[in-house]
C-alpha cells in the first residue's frame, strides 16, 4: 500500500531518484538544488541504494560525469540549479547530441548577476535550445510523479534524449507538501530494467562516441535531434497515461483548469498555476468565465495541443517567469503566441514578466490580470507587461 | 565519408559503430605536398618506415615499394630522414609520376 509523506519537492526528487535506484548520480551542490544531494547522500551512505555516487567538483564535471556513465550504459540522474547549470551549459547540449537520458532536476533559480538564490526559470530557459525534453511542474507531488515518467520518456527507444525535470526553486523545492508514494516494486516495474543503447562497455560491440562532424554531417545529426523530439510527443502521452493507470495521477502534457467554456484565459507554469487555480475559483464563483491553461512541457513544444487547448478563448494573458533580453516578449509568450497565429480567430495574446528573482506574486496580481482580459474591448495590442516591478 | 547518406541512414550523434574504421577514412585528402620515391637511391634501410606518423609507407618483401596516398598527409618526415635522397617531395600536380 503506497503511503503519503510530507516532503519538500528536493526530498520528494530524492526520494524518487531513491527509489528508482540509478547505477549513477553525479552532482555538485548548489542552492536550492542542495538538500536533494543531500538527502540523496544520506540514503547512499545508509546502504539504501545501489549507485555509485560521485561527488564532483564543479556542475561542468558533474554533466561530464553524467555523459560518460550513460555512454557506457548506466542509468543516470543529477541535479543542479541557476549557475551550476550555466556551469555545465557546454555539456548539457553534448549530453543531448549524444542521445543521452540523462534525467536531470532542475530547482529554478535566477541568474547573476547581482547574485540571487531565489527562483525564476531564466535558467532552464537559457537552455531551451539544448535538445532536452523540459517538463515544469507545480508542487513536489508533480516533481515525485515526472521523475519516474522522465526516466521512462527519455530512455524510449524512439526518443533516447535527456530530459529535465524543473521545480520553483524555494517556493518547491524547500516548501513541505503531502506526497502520495509509490512502493518500490511499482516504481520498478514501472520504469523497468535499464535497456542500454550501443553502451561503451560493451566489448563485443565497440563503438565510438563524440568524433569529428564537420560540413559533411553534422546537419544530419541535428536533424535526427528534431526528430526525436517529434517523436517524443507521443511518448510522453503515452507514458503519462500509463503512470495515470497505476496510481490515478494523470498529468498528460499540460493541465486545462476551467478552460472549455472560458472566454479569458491565463497560460503559465510551475507553482505560480497553483496561485492562478486560486483566482480563477475565486473569478468562477463570482460567475466569471475564466481559466487556465498550465503548461507543463515546454520542450518539445506542443503548439498543436497549445492551440485545440486555447480553441475559443478571446483574450489570453501568457505569465513568464523569465525575460529573453531584447526579444519580443518571455519565451512563453513567444511559443504560446506563434502557436496561436495559425488559428482563424487570431486571439488577444498579451504578455507578463513576473517573479524574477524570486519576486512574490499573489493572488490580487493574477486577479488584476484576469481583470484586465475581461474589460477588454475587441481589440488588445499585443504587450509586454512587467507584473510585480515597481515603476512598472 | 565518401559515400552521403541522409540523416535517416546514420547513426545518432555521430556514432562509428564499427572497429577499425580509420581505414576507411581517407586522410591522404588533406595532403598538399606528396613524396616521391627514387627507386635508385633507395637502400631499403626502413628509416621512412619507421618514422611516418602514419602508415604510409608501402613495404614488400621487405622492400620499400611506394607510398599509400590514400593516407599519406604530406607531412615530409619520410623526405628528411632518408640518409640517402631517394624521397623527394614535391607540390601536389606540379610535378607529374
Amino acid at each position: 500500500m503506497a503511503k503519503s509523506m510530507a516532503l519538500t519537492g528536493n526530498f520528494a526528487a530524492a526520494y524518487a531518484t531513491k527509489q528508482i535506484n540509478p547505477h549513477v548520480v553525479a552532482a555538485y551542490p548548489i542552492t536550492p538544488q542542495t538538500t536533494m544531494m543531500e538527502k540523496f547522500s544520506e540514503y547512499y551512505a545508509n546502504g539504501e541504494v545501489d549507485t555509485e555516487l560521485i561527488c564532483v567538483e564543479s556542475e561542468h564535471s558533474a554533466m561530464s560525469a553524467c555523459v560518460g556513465a550513460a555512454a557506457a550504459g548506466g542509468r543516470v540522474i543529477t541535479s543542479t540549479a541557476a549557475n551550476g547549470l550555466a556551469l555545465m551549459f557546454e555539456i548539457v547540449y553534448i549530453a543531448a547530441s549524444n542521445r543521452l537520458p540523462i534525467v536531470m532536476c532542475v530547482m529554478n533559480r535566477a541568474l547573476s548577476a547581482p547574485i540571487n538564490i531565489h527562483g525564476d526559470h531564466s535558467d532552464s530557459m537559457g537552455c531551451r535550445d539544448s535538445g532536452w525534453i523540459q517538463i515544469y511542474n507545480e508542487n513536489a507531488q508533480e516533481v515525485y510523479d515526472t521523475m519516474f515518467m522522465a526516466t521512462r520518456i527519455g530512455e524510449h527507444k524512439d526518443v533516447r534524449l535527456p530530459v529535465m525535470v524543473n521545480l520553483d526553486g524555494f517556493i518547491t523545492s524547500h516548501k513541505i507538501e503531502k506526497v502520495d508514494t509509490l512502493e518500490d516494486d511499482e516504481v520498478r516495474k514501472f520504469i523497468g530494467e535499464y535497456q542500454p543503447v550501443y553502451p561503451l562497455l560493451d566489448i563485443e560491440n565497440p563503438v565510438t562516441y563524440g568524433p569529428l562532424d564537420l560540413t559533411d554531417y553534422y546537419f544530419e545529426h541535428k536533424r535526427q535531434q528534431v526528430e526525436a523530439m517529434k517523436k517524443a510527443l507521443p511518448v510522453i502521452k503515452k507514458v503519462s497515461s500509463e503512470y495515470s493507470n497505476l496510481c490515478g495521477r494523470d498529468y498528460g502534457i499540460m493541465e486545462k483548469y476551467h478552460l472549455d467554456d472560458a472566454d479569458c484565459a491565463i497560460v503559465t507554469m510551475s507553482s505560480t498555476a497553483g496561485t492562478t487555480k486560486y483566482v480563477v475559483d475565486k473569478l468562477r464563483a463570482e460567475g466569471k468565465k475564466v481559466g487556465l491553461l498550465k503548461v507543463r512541457l515546454f520542450r518539445p513544444f506542443p503548439a498543436e495541443e497549445i492551440r485545440e487547448a486555447l480553441a475559443g478563448i478571446k483574450n489570453i494573458a501568457v505569465l513568464d517567469r523569465s525575460e529573453s533580453f531584447g526579444a519580443f516578449g518571455g519565451p512563453l509568450f513567444s511559443e504560446v503566441r506563434n502557436a496561436m497565429y495559425d488559428t482563424d480567430e487570431r486571439p488577444n495574446i498579451v504578455d507578463y514578466v513576473f517573479g524574477l528573482g524570486g519576486r512574490d506574486i499573489n493572488a490580487v496580481q493574477i486577479e488584476g490580470v484576469y481583470k484586465r482580459l475581461m474589460d477588454a474591448k475587441d481589440k488588445m495590442p499585443g504587450d509586454v507587461n512587467y507584473l510585480g516591478v515597481r515603476g512598472d | 565519408m565518401s559515400q552521403e547518406k541522409t540523416w535517416k541512414e546514420i547513426p545518432w550523434g555521430g556514432l562509428i559503430l564499427d572497429a577499425g574504421n580509420a581505414q576507411e577514412y581517407h586522410t591522404g585528402e588533406w595532403r598538399t605536398e606528396r613524396p616521391v620515391h627514387i627507386m635508385e637511391n633507395c637502400k631499403h634501410c626502413m628509416y621512412c618506415w619507421i618514422c611516418c606518423p602514419d602508415t604510409a609507407i608501402i613495404v614488400k618483401d621487405k622492400k620499400m615499394v611506394g607510398v599509400d596516398f590514400d593516407f599519406c598527409k604530406g607531412c615530409g618526415i619520410c623526405e628528411k630522414v632518408c640518409p640517402f635522397d631517394a624521397i623527394k617531395m614535391v607540390i601536389e600536380g606540379e610535378e607529374g609520376d
